[in-house]
């Protein structure tokens, strides 16, 4: 078999596994259904996350070792990730492919010509690796990540803005999939969405549309992980190269190279990214995939200035830093950024946070979205709840997200910590933050009708909403009684709109006698009241006497010792513009400096 | 052609009548456009309601007002015996029938917690209807919570499928608009229709459990899961709501287990001190009196339940469960 063709079929095999794990990322029974499908094996054979991961946290998961047997195939062989595994990469290559395989050859040639700009994904890789470094650099500095220079000096991982795994997971689980599972609801009843989709999905459609304009246009200029793959892989033992100066120039090679490192000259193996095609095309046979530099020259130096490096690394060690003087990590704390249970503190959340959307994916609900500006612009993507969108809110038995995600942003939590049962009853249940009820908005606080959907719905045990019983009187609802006898009520005049009172939440009181307890209405007319007949008045009322028309109403209110913050009850709230109970980070587990109660 | 040339605007006859012609066409053809989509109903009232979904009385006739009251721990026990007092299960499904069985499923919580229909009483009832020669048994509800944890957490789904029954958890097109005659809040609302496709027999199954809003969960509230829609907002009139329910479906048998009764913290419970262990089940062709009962067992009378009053006051059924001669055994252990 010709290599291209072991190429093509490698391409194809891991874009199908990639597109099979982001489906099978579903909660379900199904044989196909996440049951320890490895769904996040294709982050962690990325060495970006794992190097920015090491950065910020000083350590990685041990799962990320797929990254470290990349990085050494890398080292051995050159960027065969980025030719023969990247999913991503193949997306490029074949719209590239689609877009330019039939131009002429010299456009062909001109396209794939090396541009000083491929420079600019080394810059963006500094820039990333350094805006996540910033807590190493003071632990470094000062022994400890808590000292003042923490004030000055701060990181937190942005790889995932950029990383193509974390990129195409993103885009896939929140866009694609979404769009396809609409028509078909073969991963979902309930069509799933995501705040925010639009702009994940059009800069995908806009990174691989721009393969029309120069192919592999993200790998060459903007894929900081094939910048870090260049960088590994320019001194890698076997690359490609020409065994013989002898040369007609013909350019085959390099109108089909996709890494655009002219092979035809000195080839640049930083940029190389083993598509094995100038093998294919070389009518000559002189080009060769060994373990010996090119004859015609090597240029293994990436094109990136001293000044240009240093200006980026110094930008993303600012960067962070300069962000958090919004203070959004201290007082200005966003309440509305409610993490999934089982997620870290906020800053060494953002230290791990990869943006993948593997948690929003599996989320059963579909509850947890895409953040916007919620936690800045540091948490772009990141994981927050919405408990307007989705079919309910965070379950209780469910600890799902925290189980699927990849760099333990949020904990794999057991059932027990997150309901704080058996071993952690001490500690108490994991509270995303407290339901508020809005007594402008709520239908029993603001406009005296019955309601408490939100008590009726909240899931613990005692329910952390509970009901304080009034009776209130009724718009216009002082009556003069006509006539009266034990359950009748006539008015003798027109002034009630039939029916209205008889749903069983009004009730009637003579004024005569306040303390006692208003009797219930079962049925009015227009000038006549029936009440429940197992309370009959002993004395019928006489007449001239004044009656006053109350509705019962139970107005919710929350016990913050046992809300958890589940969203439920904001989820299911009529008032649905704006919710009259919601849910704000207050109190909220992860963060004990929102603590709320004594 | 010399036309041109003595031509000052340049352009020939030929060139000109092309240009008349598909100037011409075009107006032709848009005039004829904006006339065909014209909206010619603009002045109308947006659109009539449609006569929609409407679901038939499932009551078999000559077993209205059956009422059996069985004490014992187990259900399966407690559901046989009940049917055997009217005959067995015979006398409600026959050869043939297709079963729909509305099920309790509203949250995602384990059997143990009891706010949903038990797997015991749902796999023995779905066995029961495919011993009586029910040609199929659907088990559908419209839950709360997540639909499909709460089919899969609740034990309802393996229970139903294992006993051959097929479970339906509703998609949006599912949803059909009803309209209850004489009702005044179900109208033009979306109802769980679709799995009710070909069904000839209806029955509910619900735990008794407290609530709130309603005083109690039973066998009546429990057609709330077939409303769509943003039903939240009937709570505001939580009473009428389950009165037009109860108006509206008129099922073959409803099965309210009070094996244990959820007693506080309703109708989600969440802990077993919220239950009480009351060993009574309820079996009878009238929900309505099925619930009277069932407010018995939760402390409560009939009287005290607004939406009892309200379905009787309707003509769905008796509160006064006695004049039913219900049949009470108790089955030990």
């Amino acid at each position: 078999m010709k290599i291209v063709n072991s190429r093509r079929i490698s391409q194809l095999f891991f874009l199908a596994l990639f597109l099979w794990f982001c489906f099978v990322t579903t909660l379900g029974t199904a044989w196909w259904q996440l049951r320890g499908w490895p769904v996040n094996w294709f982050i962690y054979t990325d060495p970006l996350a794992a190097l920015g991961l090491f950065l910020a946290t000083r350590a990685i998961p041990a799962t990320f070792l797929w990254a470290i047997g990349a990085v050494v195939l890398t080292v051995v062989f050159g960027r065969f990730f980025c030719g023969w595994i990247c999913p991503f990469g193949t997306l490029h290559q074949l719209v590239g492919w689609l877009s330019h395989g039939r131009r002429p050859l010299i456009e062909k040639v001109k396209a794939n010509d090396y541009r000083h700009a491929q420079r600019i994904k080394y810059g963006l890789l500094a820039f990333l690796l350094a805006a996540a470094a910033g807590g190493l650099v003071v632990e470094f500095a000062t022994g400890t990540r808590f000292s003042g220079l923490s004030r000055v000096v701060a990181g937190s991982l942005q790889t995932g803005l950029l990383d193509p795994m974390a990129l195409m997971y993103r885009s896939v689980n929140l866009a694609l999939l979404p769009l396809a599972d609409r028509a078909t609801l073969a991963t979902s009843l309930v069509p799933r969405g995501y705040a925010g989709a639009g702009l994940i999905g059009g800069l995908f459609l806009l990174a691989v549309a721009l393969n029309v304009w120069i192919p592999r246009f993200y790998c060459r200029f903007v894929c900081p992980l094939g910048a870090l793959y260049g960088v590994l892989g320019r001194w890698s033992l076997w690359r490609i190269g020409k065994t013989s100066p002898q040369c007609s120039m013909c350019m085959e090679c390099e109108s089909h190279c996709e890494g655009a490192c002219e092979p035809s000259t000195k080839i640049r193996p930083a940029e190389c990214v083993l598509c094995m095609n100038c093998l294919r095309a070389c009518d000559d046979g002189v080009i060769a995939y060994r373990n010996a530099a090119s004859v015609g020259g090597e240029i293994t130096g990436l094109d990136l200035t001293r000044r240009g490096l240093l200006v980026s690394l110094a930008s993303g060690a600012l960067a962070v830093p300069m962000l958090r003087l919004g203070s959004l990590l201290g007082a200005n704390w966003n309440p509305r950024l409610i993490r999934p249970p089982g997620a870290l503190p906020e800053p060494d959340f953002l230290n791990r946070c990869l943006k993948c959307g593997q948690c929003m994916r599996v989320c059963p609900t579909n509850v947890i979205q895409p953040a916007g500006l919620e936690g800045g612009a540091e948490g772009v993507w990141t994981p927050t709840l919405n408990f307007r969108i989705g079919t309910s809110g965070c379950q209780l038995n469910c600890v799902a997200c925290g189980h699927v995600c990849p760099t333990a942003a949020i904990r794999p939590i057991t059932l027990d910590e997150k309901l704080g049962r058996n071993g952690f009853a001490d500690a108490g249940p994991i509270r995303l933050g407290t339901a508020f009820v809005d007594h402008g908005r709520c239908l029993p606080w603001a406009m005296d009708r019955p309601c408490i959907v939100c008590q009726e719905n909240c899931p613990v045990s005692p329910k952390a909403i509970f009901v304080r019983e009034t009776f209130i009187p009724v718009r216009d609802g002082m009556h003069t009684v006509s006539h009266a006898d034990e359950l009748t009520i006539d008015l003798g005049a027109p002034v009630l709109a039939p029916q209205t009172f008889s749903t069983g939440d009004y009730y009637c009181r003579p004024l005569s006698d306040p303390d006692d307890s208003p009797r219930r209405i079962v049925a009015n007319t227009d000038s006549m009241i029936t009440l429940d007949s197992n309370r009959p008045f002993a004395s019928p009322l006489r007449p001239g006497a004044r009656v006053e028309l109350l509705v019962r109403l139970q107005r919710p209110v929350v016990d913050p010792r046992y809300c958890i913050g589940c969203g439920v009850c904001e989820h299911e709230c009529p008032v649905m513009g704006v919710k009259a109970i919601r849910i704000t980070a207050e109190n909220e587990t992860r963060n004990p400096e929102h603590k709320l109660l004594l | 052609m010399n036309d041109t040339a003595q031509n000052p605007s340049g352009i020939s006859r030929r060139e000109f009548l092309v240009r008349a012609a598909k100037a011409a066409t075009t107006i032709a053809v848009s005039g004829y456009a904006a006339h065909w989509i014209r909206n010619r109903d603009e002045h109308q009232p947006a659109r009539a309601e449609e006569p929609g979904f409407s679901f038939p009385s499932f009551l078999v006739p000559g077993t209205e007002g059956r009422l059996s009251i069985i004490t014992g721990p187990n259900r399966r026990r407690t559901l046989n015996a009940a049917l055997a007092t009217m005959g067995g299960m015979g006398t409600f499904i026959q050869p043939g029938d297709r079963v729909l069985l509305k099920v309790n499923a509203a949250f995602a919580l384990p059997p143990s917690l009891s706010a949903t229909s038990h797997p015991d009483l749902v796999s023995e009832l779905v066995r029961l209807c495919l011993d009586a020669g029910a040609a199929r048994v659907v088990v559908t509800d419209y839950p709360i919570n997540d639909a499909t944890a709460c089919f899969h957490l609740t034990g309802i789904a393996r229970a139903a499928e294992q006993a051959g029954a097929q479970v339906v958890i509703p998609r949006e097109a599912d949803f059909r608009p009803a309209t209850l005659a004489g009702g005044r809040l179900i109208r033009n609302w979306p109802v769980l229709a679709r799995p009710f496709d070909g069904i000839t027999k209806l029955i509910g199954v619900a735990p008794v459990k407290d609530h709130n809003r309603s005083g109690a969960s039973m066998a009546l509230k429990n057609w709330y899961g077939l409303l769509g829609g943003r039903r939240n907002i009937f709570h505001q009139e939580i009473h009428e709501i389950i009165c037009e329910l109860a108006m509206m479906i008129r099922p073959t048998l409803v099965v309210l287990d009070g094996t244990e009764t959820m007693m506080r913290n309703g109708p989600t419970g969440g802990s077993l001190s919220d239950l009480k262990p009351t060993h009574t089940m309820i079996v009878g062709t009238d929900p309505v009196a099925a619930d009277a009962f069932g407010a018995t067992l939760l402390g409560r009378k009939a009287a005290d339940l607004p939406f009892i009053t309200k379905a009787v006051v309707a003509g769905a059924g008796t509160a006064n469960f006695e004049l039913l001669n219900p049949i009470r055994i108790s089955t030990n252990g």
